[in-house]
């Protein structure tokens, strides 16, 4: 059980939330996430640690609703409990300790890039973030994560703020433009990880991925979450969930992460609440 | 002198077809009656072999003359001096290969049903007392006194060597904490086994037990992620550290089209049924596939629970495919007959070489070649080979690997100065369960591989023994004065 101790709606589909969890704050690095269920009949649902406070014993949480589990969790308010919180859980995420770093982010990838862009800025590490929403209503924590970075890039589908276009637009601009990334670290919606993907391989940019296959346990027991990843057998919640993104088979993520979509309506067309 | 019974009194079940739709208990236990006449079959034996086949080595011809002698409680008493945990022993044990085996009326007759008799006394306790499951009475050991019972013990992980090391360590007066990974307690009596086979009130009495007992039980908890070994022990003040986290990492095969959807590990398939209810969405909130033609690989307990699991909740046609032949099959006897009842088939000698996507990856094909078996292997069990050009594809919408389980690196991986073997079980002596690191004991599958729920619960007991050694032997050594093992 953990405590809702703050909450803040960033978009009319994406909630901040302040939860009180002092041992999984002590110990969570970037890249790692927690396992959440709101209720006994709940959905265990992985949710990337957007930041965290060792001092104030919180773990800071960006919930982008798209099905029946957000939409529940986004409905809980400040001083509400979370019934099951676990973490954190997966491998932290390698960082560099210096050189000029790109973070990508997109849905709610655009805040979890927080907690990356802070770790390197501490490390003296160049930091640039890249993100991207459909329009200037949907951008999230910018001014948060703009202020751990050297360079903040907005970009909208819409082209109503920042770079009119995507995210991996914006990237391949700042590479032709002669800004030298040494490495690019994305977390966002599969297709967006695939793009930049793509975009890096062809300049030849190091690049990592924060996979987001459907998991069960997300601790290793259950196998829901594998991947191929340069040709092996991996588990995205203890061996990622960040991969080398030119080596991910994201054609066979995708497909895995649609497995349950008549399920995912059919749950969003029932009675919601429930005793 | 009454006539002598050649076979064991049957066990009574639930009618195959009607057990198909729900998740009963298949097994109904003996009557009274019935459980008087089976225990006149044993003969108490002056030295009973039967003994020998049980790890732990319950005192079986006692209990049986106890139960005999109508005196069921008094029976359950003294097999919980070695197994805490009778009423799930008796329901799982693969007793064909260990206690039954032994028996020495077998062969010309059935041996002794032992399981269904320590299942039968167990039940009785909790059914016939309520409240009395919590009094774990006549128990060695329970030895509480002062100085040990400051001293805090954690214990890793829920599973049957857990919860046994938890029981005998509380009853010894250690203040103990048991620390789960997932939101319910139990590992795989809970998330694996599944109800027909062993009813979850079962195992949420044991730990309900545990908890009257003064065991402190805290889920959602990762040791080597939300807290370290080394934490436990040098900042949380933990005297000492039991692991028991299991061999939860499932195997796949390495074929093409191994994910594709539609394709789970048993573990999979059977967490989101057993622990997460997925056969109740959308009351539930987690899906499963549910399968109309299901082909099961493997042929151990988990195949068998995973197969009849599939035609629960709604498989049309369910089919066991495995290498070798029912005569290698691990499963046991009672599942595999239970399992043929309910209309699996089984596909001997067989092995998929590749799963077929249809256009959207979802599988629909599970191409298989013949096998056919040639001398031993290390195992010492015959070696199958595939028979050339023998391959066959068999239409499937639903498949599940139950090919075994490997640790779960998680522990090992975070605790410094903590030795493994090559394939991540952690080293431990077989006696004693003490590992590389000083304080820290591991038993179980863990430290064996998927093995039973009777191996884990005897290394619980070890270990439980082996810290209470470890702990006094170190409390005498700074107490300044007192002579090492003074008790
Ligand atoms: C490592 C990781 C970190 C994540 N971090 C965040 C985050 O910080 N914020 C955030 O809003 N979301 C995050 N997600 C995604 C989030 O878990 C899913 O959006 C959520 O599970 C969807 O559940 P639902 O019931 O609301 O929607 P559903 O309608 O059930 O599903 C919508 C889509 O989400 C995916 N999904 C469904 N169930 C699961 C599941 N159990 N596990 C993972 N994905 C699933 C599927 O691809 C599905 O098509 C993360 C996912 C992973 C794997
Ligand atoms: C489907 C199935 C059917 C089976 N049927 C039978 C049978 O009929 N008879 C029989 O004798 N045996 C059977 N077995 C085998 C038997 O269940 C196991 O041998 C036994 O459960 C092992 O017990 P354990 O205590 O070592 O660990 P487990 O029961 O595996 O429990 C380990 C627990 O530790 C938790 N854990 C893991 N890592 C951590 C961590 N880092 N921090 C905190 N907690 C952690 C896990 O979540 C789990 O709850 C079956 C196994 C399966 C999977
Ligand atoms: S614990 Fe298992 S092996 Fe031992 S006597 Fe009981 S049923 Fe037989
Ligand atoms: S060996 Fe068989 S007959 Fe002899 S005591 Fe054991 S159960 Fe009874
Ligand atoms: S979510 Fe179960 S193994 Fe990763």
């Amino acid at each position: 059980m953990a405590t809702i101790v703050h909450k803040r709606d960033l978009t009319p589909i994406t909630s901040l939330f302040e939860v009180d969890a002092p041992l999984i704050a002590r110990n969570a690095r970037p890249g790692q996430f927690v396992m959440v269920r709101a209720d006994q009949r709940g959905e265990r649902i992985p949710v990337t640690i957007t930041d965290s406070s060792k001092e104030r014993g919180v773990i800071t949480l960006v919930i982008q609703e798209v099905g029946r589990t957000t939409r529940m969790v986004r409905s809980l308010e400040q001083g509400d409990d979370i019934l099951d919180f676990v973490g954190p859980l997966g491998r932290p995420v390698e960082l560099p300790g210096r050189g000029r770093v790109a973070l990508v982010g997109g849905g709610f990838g655009a805040g979890a890039i927080l907690s990356l862009a802070k770790e390197l800025t501490v490390r003296g590490v160049h930091v640039s973030s890249i993100v991207g929403a459909r329009n200037r209503d949907l951008i999230i924590l910018d001014k948060e994560v703009g202020a751990h970075s050297k360079r903040l890039y907005l970009c909208t589908d819409d082209g109503s703020v920042g770079f009119h276009g995507f995210v991996t637009g914006q990237l391949a601009a700042l590479v032709q433009e002669g800004d030298p990334f040494d490495e690019v670290f994305a977390i966002g919606p599969v297709a967006m990880m695939r793009a930049v993907a793509e975009t890096t391989g062809r300049f030849g940019i190091k690049t990592q991925v924060s996979m987001d296959p459907i998991m069960v346990d997300g601790t290793g027991m259950c196998g829901a979450c594998r991947l191929t990843v340069d040709g092996q057998l991996k588990f995205a919640c203890v061996d990622g969930p960040f991969f080398d993104a030119h080596k991910v088979n994201f054609a066979e993520a995708i497909v895995r992460s649609k497995t349950y979509v008549d399920e995912e309506r059919a749950a969003m067309t029932t009675a919601v609440a429930r005793g | 002198m009454p006539m002598v019974q050649l076979k064991k009194t049957p066990l009574p079940a639930l009618d195959a077809i009607q057990r198909r739709d729900g998740f009963q208990e298949v097994n109904l236990g003996y009557t009274p009656a019935q459980a008087l006449a089976e225990a006149q079959r044993c003969l108490l034996c002056q030295e009973p072999a039967c003994e020998d086949g049980c790890p732990v080595g319950v005192p079986i011809r006692d209990f049986i003359k106890l139960i005999a002698e109508g005196k069921p409680l008094e029976a359950v008493r003294r097999i919980k001096q070695v197994n805490s945990l009778p009423a799930i022993c008796g329901r799982v044990c693969p007793q064909e290969h260990q206690c039954e085996l032994r028996c020495v009326i077998r062969g010309k007759q059935e041996p002794v049903a032992i399981g269904a008799l320590e299942r039968y006394v167990a039940d009785y306790e909790m059914n016939d007392r309520p409240g009395a499951a919590g009094v774990s009475s006549g128990h060695n050991g329970s030895t509480s006194n002062g100085h040990k019972a400051s001293a805090k013990v954690a214990v890793v992980g829920s599973g049957p060597a857990s919860l046994t090391a938890a029981g005998d360590l509380s009853r010894m007066g250690y203040q103990v904490t048991l620390f789960e990974a997932l939101h319910l307690p139990g590992g795989v009596l809970m998330y694996g086994i599944p109800e027909f086979r062993l009813p979850k009130s079962i195992v949420a009495a044991e730990i309900d037990k545990l908890r009257e007992q003064g065991v402190e039980i805290r889920c959602n908890t990762v040791i080597g992620r939300t807290i370290t070994i080394d934490q436990l022990m040098n900042e949380m003040g933990y005297a000492a550290v039991f692991i028991g986290s299991g061999a939860g990492s499932p195997k796949f095969m390495g074929i093409p089209g191994e994910n594709l959807t539609g394709v789970y590990s048993a573990n999979e398939f059977l967490t989101r049924i057993n622990l997460m209810k997925a056969h109740c969405f959308p009351d539930y909130d987690t899906p499963v596939k549910k399968g109309q033609r299901v082909a099961v690989v493997g042929a151990g307990d988990t195949a068998m629970d995973v197969v009849r699991t599939a035609i629960r909740v709604g498989a049309k046609e369910a089919s066991v495919v495995y290498r070798r032949t029912e005569k290698e099959m691990t499963a046991r006897v009672e599942d595999y007959r239970h399992a043929a009842e309910e209309g699996v088939i089984f596909r001997w000698l067989t092995t998929p070489v590749r799963l077929v996507g249809s256009g959207d990856g979802w599988v629909r094909g599970m191409e298989c070649v013949r096998m056919e078996l040639c001398e031993p292997d290390e195992s010492g069990r015959r070696r199958p080979m595939p028979v050339p050009g023998s391959e066959s594809v068999m239409e499937v919408d639903l498949v599940v690997m139950a090919l075994g389980t490997n640790p779960n690196p998680t522990v090992s991986q975070s605790t410094p100065g903590l030795a493994t073997d090559q394939y991540g079980h952690i080293k431990a002596d077989p006696l004693t369960g003490a590992t590389s690191k000083p304080g820290v004991f591991a038993g179980g599958d863990v430290v064996t591989g998927s093995a039973t729920v009777i191996l884990a619960a005897g290394a619980g007991k070890r270990s439980a023994l082996a810290i209470h050694r470890y702990l006094s032997e170190k409390l005498n050594a700074s107490v300044p004065g007192r002579a090492a093992g003074s008790h």
